[in-house]
């Protein structure tokens, strides 16, 4: 492995590692505001219970994103000097504001985690939900950066200099809320997915009903919704990326040819030495449709793009249709579920129902995975699009092999020791929190 | 606005020093507390630094936006040339944060305890020896970006003995803020002993390592000793450090926290700014004689602008609330 392979790997294991911590730092806390919201509306234990243990799934998972997320801050460094050196005063900005925003988050996590008891309840409330939104406005602001890289605005290049820099206008890029959007429901879809999936396998081990049961029906309401959402919010991506990056969306549909109109590939094996894909579903003009709203529109494909600007197209189009097939999958699941809670019959009777959300535990944040593999290496080869090369960003320093080594095998333990005390604290559930519906009524 | 961003830039440097140092240092004191009462200090440890270390390191995080987006030439140089230690530091940084948290939040408490104990004493005593590493490396003037070979670009711009003084310097004062904070959190007279009596080591050790510094900037050929006593500010900065030191023992051995703490900030702010003073502006000094300084590379105009901007706005909306949280968990209020 060469070093600008194993500094990109690294990267990409440190991003895809921090993303899925985030993701859940973000969007659990929601969770627990709801339950935290109807135990002081109702007084009913469960939902106590339920927001204390979330809790402290909250506090395992915030604590690994931000040691993350404060490794990336310098990884970005360590790595990509010569990117950092021009592109940190004008893609910053968002970083800035998402300093004082994680700030305010790790503030309020204090006053939440240890404040049962000890603070105002309506205040205690408040601030769960200053962790979840500042958590939001976090996620929110670094996605605004990455768009920067695909979308890249605020300054003027001129003869390799970054003049009349304006971080505002960076911030606000072309790619930032679209990406933003789709990021944001992602992390929704799949945080709640994961989450109402493992309170759906212990309902079906008939462990503490009640508890999981609520459990299940908070998580799932938000992963219902975000599923739906989530193809509006691709569609307005596929149409930004089409005007933005077409080399990205041919790579994305592996389109090696211009066609007009242009047919959208389900499945299908790329061959990139030949430049064919052989073996997918075709469905003719549904890829103009899709990136420019017209079944007859030319869509770009890689043969228009220099050959030394074209991004790898087998791992773009395969995590691509991952990501949509997920997506798609998860959708059904959803209106299923809408359709069940309208006929309102009981979820206990319906376990072929729980059962699929156990089978989406991992679904989500595979295809979020996926759609962060589009998106990064879909953008290369540049590190900032049309303007800065991947390659001429590496530090000069050899060796970063090892680090790659070293840092694989940090990943690898902690997400063996946090999926390890996870289980342990959901066994430990009926032991910590059980107070079965009668004991309740007594209290 | 320069002059905000440098000013927010060396705050966050100082606080990470004084509040991440203390929090370094709660478990500094736990490696070196003896077996049997280990698991009480850690019981007061948690008590006192659990609502609150997550705020403490953010500070780093503040200091890194600000050099990254203001003072781009600066951090890719540290990247570059420090790239191994920051690299340890790091790794201190996630072993460390994680350890803390899963042994509180581990279920079931087992034999994996010990573990996570192990972990988290010697990342707490790695990290901040790293810190200072990284801190003496960049003043040392050992950074040599015309460096051909990869030892003298990327080892001994940090393998000296003036960093490793700074390390070791910079371990004994973290456990000494830790020590002078842990006092005023217990109620326990025995702990309180003993916190006192930790503190008392741990400023001897500083006092010794503070002493290693002078002599290794001496070997190193590192004008330590010009900048502290030949400029103004760093020989009265150094004056009341030492004042303080000795207000410092008498209400030691009386016990009195709160002035001890503010002493002991006060001291170690004292000890950054006569190191540090002299070379103001200049951030990294380099070996062939250059320095990098803080005006000269700064960014655009319109980003220092707007970084300010959000600090300012960022201070008003962190401050108040990270001061409530200081004070609504400092002790049992009951």
């Amino acid at each position: 492995m060469d070093d600008f392979l194993a500094a990109r790997s690294q990267m990409a294991l440190s991003l895809g590692f921090h993303i899925v911590f985030s993701c859940i730092g973000m969007v659990m806390p929601f969770f627990m505001a709801v339950s935290h919201y109807k135990w002081l509306k109702t007084n009913d234990e469960v939902y106590k219970n339920l927001t204390k243990a979330w809790s402290k799934g909250v506090a395992i998972f915030f604590a690994t994103g931000a040691v993350s997320g404060t490794m990336l801050s310098f990884e970005l460094g360590l790595l990509w000097p010569k990117f950092m050196e021009h592109a940190g005063p004008i893609f910053g900005m968002p970083f800035s504001l998402e300093g004082t925003a994680f700030f305010i988050e790790a503030i309020a996590l204090g006053f939440f985690l240890y404040g049962w008891d000890k603070l105002n309840k309506w205040f205690h409330w408040f601030t769960g939900m200053v962790v979840g939104v500042s958590g939001l406005a976090s996620g929110i602001l670094v996605v605004a950066a990455n768009a920067w890289m695909n979308s890249p605005a605020g300054f003027d290049f001129i003869n390799g200099q970054y003049l009349n820099v304006d971080p505002i206008q960076a911030m606000f890029n072309k790619a930032w809320f679209s990406q933003a959007l789709h990021m944001c429901l992602a992390a929704f879809t799949a945080t709640g997915f994961a989450v109402a999936g493992v309170h759906a396998l212990m309902i079906l081990r008939n462990q503490n009903k009640e508890f999981h049961l609520q459990a299940f029906k908070i998580a799932a309401v938000f992963a219902c919704i975000g599923a739906l959402l989530q193809p509006l919010s691709g569609d307005i991506s596929a149409k930004d990326v089409a005007k933005r990056q077409p080399a990205k969306l041919a790579a994305m549909e592996a389109l090696y040819q211009t066609e007009k109109p242009a047919p959208l590939l389900i499945g299908g094996i790329v061959n990139e030495k030949e430049r064919t894909v052989k073996g997918a579903i075709k469905i003719p003009g549904a890829l103009s449709f899709l990136a420019h709203g017209d079944f007859k529109a030319e869509v770009k494909g890689l043969d228009q793009i220099p050959k030394d600007e074209q991004p790898p197209v087998a791992i773009t189009h395969y995590a691509f249709q991952m990501m949509v097939g997920i997506g798609t999958l998860l959708a059904l699941i959803s209106l299923v579920y809408f359709i069940h809670l309208l006929r309102k019959k009981s979820l206990l009777e319906k376990r072929w129902l729980l059962k699929l959300f156990v089978l989406a535990i991992p679904l989500g944040y595979v295809a979020l995975e996926a759609g962060w593999v589009v998106t990064e290496v879909g953008r290369q080869p540049w590190i900032i699009y049309g303007i800065m090369r991947t390659k001429d960003a590496i530090t000069p320093m050899p060796g970063i092999v090892y680090s790659f080594y070293i840092f694989s095998a940090i990943y690898l333990s902690l997400s063996v020791i946090v999926t390890f005390l996870l289980y342990r604290q959901i066994k430990m559930v009926p032991v910590l929190y059980n107070n079965s519906p009668s004991k309740t009524a007594n209290h | 606005m320069e002059y905000v961003v440098i000013t927010f830039l060396c705050l966050g440097i100082l606080l990470y020093f004084l509040l991440g140092g203390a929090d370094f240092g709660a478990g500094i004191i736990e490696l070196f507390t003896s077996t049997k009462n280990r698991s009480r200090t850690r019981k007061t440890m948690y008590q006192a630094i659990g609502p609150v270390w997550e705020a403490n390191h953010m500070w780093l995080i503040i200091a890194i936006v600000i050099l990254f987006v203001g003072f781009p030439h600066i951090y890719t140089t540290m990247s570059v040339y420090l790239h191994i230690p920051l690299l340890i530091m790091l790794i201190g940084i996630i072993a460390r944060g994680t350890a803390f948290v899963f042994r509180h939040y581990d279920a079931i408490k087992d034999d994996m305890q010990w573990l996570y104990n192990r972990i988290f004493r010697y990342s707490s005593f790695i990290t901040p020896l790293f810190l200072g590493i990284i801190a003496g490396s960049v003043i040392s003037g050992h950074i040599d970006t015309e460096a051909k070979d990869f030892q003298s670009a990327y080892i001994y711009s940090w393998l000296n003995w003036f960093s490793i003084a700074v390390g070791l310097f910079t371990v004994a004062l973290c456990g000494f803020l830790a020590a002078i904070y842990l006092i005023g959190e217990t109620e326990d007279e025995l702990d309180k002993r003993r916190f006192i009596k930790k503190a008392e080591y741990m400023n001897i050790a500083a006092v010794l390592f503070g002493a290693m510094v002078f002599i290794a900037a001496h070997f190193d050929k590192i004008p330590l000793i010009d900048w502290v006593f030949k400029n103004p500010v760093g020989l009265i900065a150094i004056i009341l450090a030492s004042l303080s030191l000795v207000l410092l023992w008498y209400f030691l051995i009386r016990g009195k926290t709160q002035i001890l703490r503010i002493l002991a900030g006060f001291q170690v702010t004292m000890i950054l700014v006569a190191i540090s003073y002299a070379h103001f502006p200049n951030f990294i000094r380099l070996k062939n004689g250059d320095a990098i300084s803080l005006f000269e590379t700064i960014g655009p105009q319109k980003t220092i602008y707007s970084l300010g901007l959000a600090l300012l706005l960022g201070s008003v909306l962190i401050l108040p609330f990270l001061g409530y949280l200081f004070y609504k968990f400092q002790k049992k209020e009951e």
